[in-house]
């Protein structure tokens, strides 16, 4: 027990310290890396303005237009289901909830337990789902590398020790709690750089695609 | 020219990466969407034709040199260099493959702009020496003559004869001061002669003043096709140049689908700087006159007509609802294609796919995109603004033994003007 218990201070701990740390350096840097190169001066005359097509793009591309939705119908929902039952664990779960509040010094109301525990079981469906479909989809097994499956892992990792933790099902609890702290960690870590920077570079993404189109006079 | 060489291509990669790129390239899961939009995948089904993995060495160089993270592996040895090789074999994915239709781009649930980044990696292909040959000797001709297909004004001096003879109607040439110059293309010349007939008509009829150049009548920049931007400049300049020795306004590019995008949004950027004129897609014009009452037609077309939306002209710049405008004046049984406008899909000859004689069969493989959504609406008539759009159209619906007549829309608008008194 009190092994266990060094280990989930350890985590809590330290090993928290330095993954903020990483995250937050590492993060930075990519964000500089991409807005230290510019872009190049647009002599063009343009139909719109940048911005609010850009601003539009970021919200609108979340939601995928009906001929992607009809051709790639598994993708779209599984990709979406997880994403939102990832979220929902990771920001409206109580302990979550406290930790951005020790962190920020504010936060949001949780959402009660049973339905935290809801979406997280089915986040972990939807992620072996989405597993299954990356080892079998022709494109999406031609297309991925060590990466995608490693970044699958982490992520994978996280939701189900959390999964394991809340409802005991490994002893002792300062182990299972301490598998999954350490899991975040681990995903804190690589995040800035692997795959999952487009958390972020998404938005930043999306708006550089807006804005090009809407110039043009297209909202994509 | 000296040596193409790996390190110019490597050198013209790196000149390309800008702050879209690397957020494009942070950003992208490997979620395999970007394949549903590509008509050269969805109609093959070969793997190796989903866009984001035709962007591979832009994207190694990106991550060898741009990041942190692979400078760090350039320290441990674990990068993935660009080779030669490596190129030789991704040719056919950024040339054979990809028409520039840019539907990728506006379906990636990240938001990448894959079409812009296959644009940039084509500078880095020619400087290494792995462009087509149909590209390169298009790029040679427009250069050395003023014509991709080594077309000579003195073909088109015959071709004016004709039209003035059989429209009684005199063709202006080098008319200084005129508001418009009319640029032509090539393909267009040779192919569908009708069009000069009939802006020339359309103008008189509206009272324009327009001319054409003897110093330059091609659109079209095969600069842009191959990817390589001091061509691209030189092209561009030329009717720059043109436009300014006669004091022009205004200028039009011709139903071509990327003279329009070339001359319209790549132009400025590549002489780098603003025009001293305003650039308009032919029917562009032909909308804000009908929005200005200054055609007059009269009669409807009654068969059973669709359109096909080019994509440089629709998703690439923006001109969707004035095509279906000019339509309603002259067509009284209409049917859109089910996906069109910014979600039309492309024809498969684009991006200099129709240029480059060894992709024949791909580019006649993706037309099975087309040639579906088009049964699925089944017209008499398909009607399109872009001559490659529809030489393809015509040769696919040939070659797949469909009786699809394709009609030019500006000849469409001219057969219906009111004869004057």
């Amino acid at each position: 027990m009190s092994g266990s218990m060094e280990f989930l201070l350890w985590t809590k701990g330290p090993v928290f310290d330095v993954a903020l740390a990483i995250f937050a350096i590492g993060l930075l840097a990519r964000l500089v890396e991409i807005f230290m190169l510019g872009r190049a001066p647009n002599y063009a005359e343009p139909r719109a303005r940048e911005w609010p097509a850009g601003l539009r793009t970021m919200l609108t591309r979340t939601v995928a237009d009906p001929g992607t939705f009809k051709r790639a119908p598994f993708n779209v929902v599984v990709g979406w289901i997880w994403h939102i039952g990832f979220l929902t664990a990771l920001l409206f779960f109580v302990p979550h909830v406290e930790l951005i509040q020790g962190v920020l010094g504010f936060a949001w109301p949780a959402l009660p337990n049973p339905l935290v525990d809801f979406a997280t079981a089915v986040t972990i469906l939807a992620l072996i789902a989405t597993l299954v479909h990356r080892l079998t989809h022709p494109v999406k097994r031609h297309i991925s590398t060590v990466e995608d499956y490693l970044v699958w892992a982490v992520v994978f990792m996280v939701v189900l020790t959390g999964y394991l933790a809340y409802h005991r099902l490994v002893e002792p609890y300062p182990l299972a709690l301490g598998m999954h702290i350490l899991s975040a960690e681990i995903l804190l870590i690589i995040l800035p750089f692997t795959k999952l920077t487009h958390i972020f570079t998404a938005f930043i993404a999306r708006w550089y695609n807006g804005a090009a189109f809407g110039r043009k006079g297209v909202q994509s | 020219m000296s040596e193409l060489t790996l390190e110019r291509g490597l050198a013209a990669f790196r000149a390309e990466i800008d702050a879209p790129t690397a957020a494009f390239f942070s950003s992208c899961v490997h979620c395999g969407l970007c394949a549903q939009a590509c008509p050269f995948y969805l109609e093959t089904g070969d793997p190796k034709y989903t866009p984001i993995l035709k962007l591979e060495p832009l994207r190694r160089v990106w991550e060898n040199e741009f990041t942190l993270w692979g400078r760090i592996k350039g320290l441990l040895g674990l990068q993935k260099k660009v080779t030669d090789e490596m190129l030789a074999e991704w040719e056919e994915l950024v040339y054979d493959s990809c028409s520039l239709c840019g539907r990728c781009s506006v379906v990636c649930p990240v938001g990448n702009d894959l079409y812009a980044m296959i644009r940039k990696t084509r500078e880095g292909m020619v400087q290494s020496g792995h462009a087509p040959e149909g590209l390169i000797s298009a790029s040679v001709r427009a250069i050395t003559t003023g014509s991709p297909m080594g077309l000579q004004w003195k073909t088109l001096a015959v071709q004016i004869q004709h039209v003035e003879s059989s429209s009684g109607l005199t063709v202006p040439v080098d008319r200084e001061g005129a508001e418009y110059l009319v640029l032509l293309s090539s393909m267009e010349i040779i192919n569908f002669p009708e069009y000069l007939e009939a802006i020339t008509k359309i103008f008189d009829h509206a009272g324009i003043s327009w001319t054409l150049s003897t110093q330059c009548f091609e659109a079209t920049n095969a600069g842009i096709q191959i990817g390589n931007k001091d061509i691209a400049a030189e092209l561009v300049e030329r009717v720059v140049a043109a436009a300014e020795t006669l004091r022009v306004s205004k200028v039009i590019s011709p139903e071509c689908g990327h003279a329009y995008t070339a001359i319209r949004w790549e132009g400025p950027n590549l002489i780098g700087r603003p025009y001293p004129f305003r650039v308009f897609h032919i029917i562009e014009v032909l909308d804000e006159l009908r929005a200005a009452g200054r055609i007059k037609t009269e009669g409807k077309e009654d068969d059973r007509l669709s359109l096909h939306d080019p994509c440089n002209l629709a998703r690439k710049s923006g001109v969707i609802q004035q095509q279906r405008n000019l339509m309603a004046l002259v067509a009284e049984n209409f049917v859109d294609l089910k996906e069109h406008g910014k979600y039309q899909w492309c024809c498969g000859a684009g991006g200099g796919v129709s240029s480059n004689e060894r992709a024949e069969e791909l580019k006649m493989a993706a037309f099975k995109r087309k040639k579906a959504q088009i049964e699925e609406v089944a017209p008499e008539r398909m009607v399109t603004m872009c001559a490659t759009c529809r030489t393809q159209l015509e040769e696919g619906l040939e070659a797949f033994n469909m009786e699809i007549p394709v009609v030019g829309l500006t000849e469409m608008i001219a057969e219906h003007l009111v004869e004057r008194d």
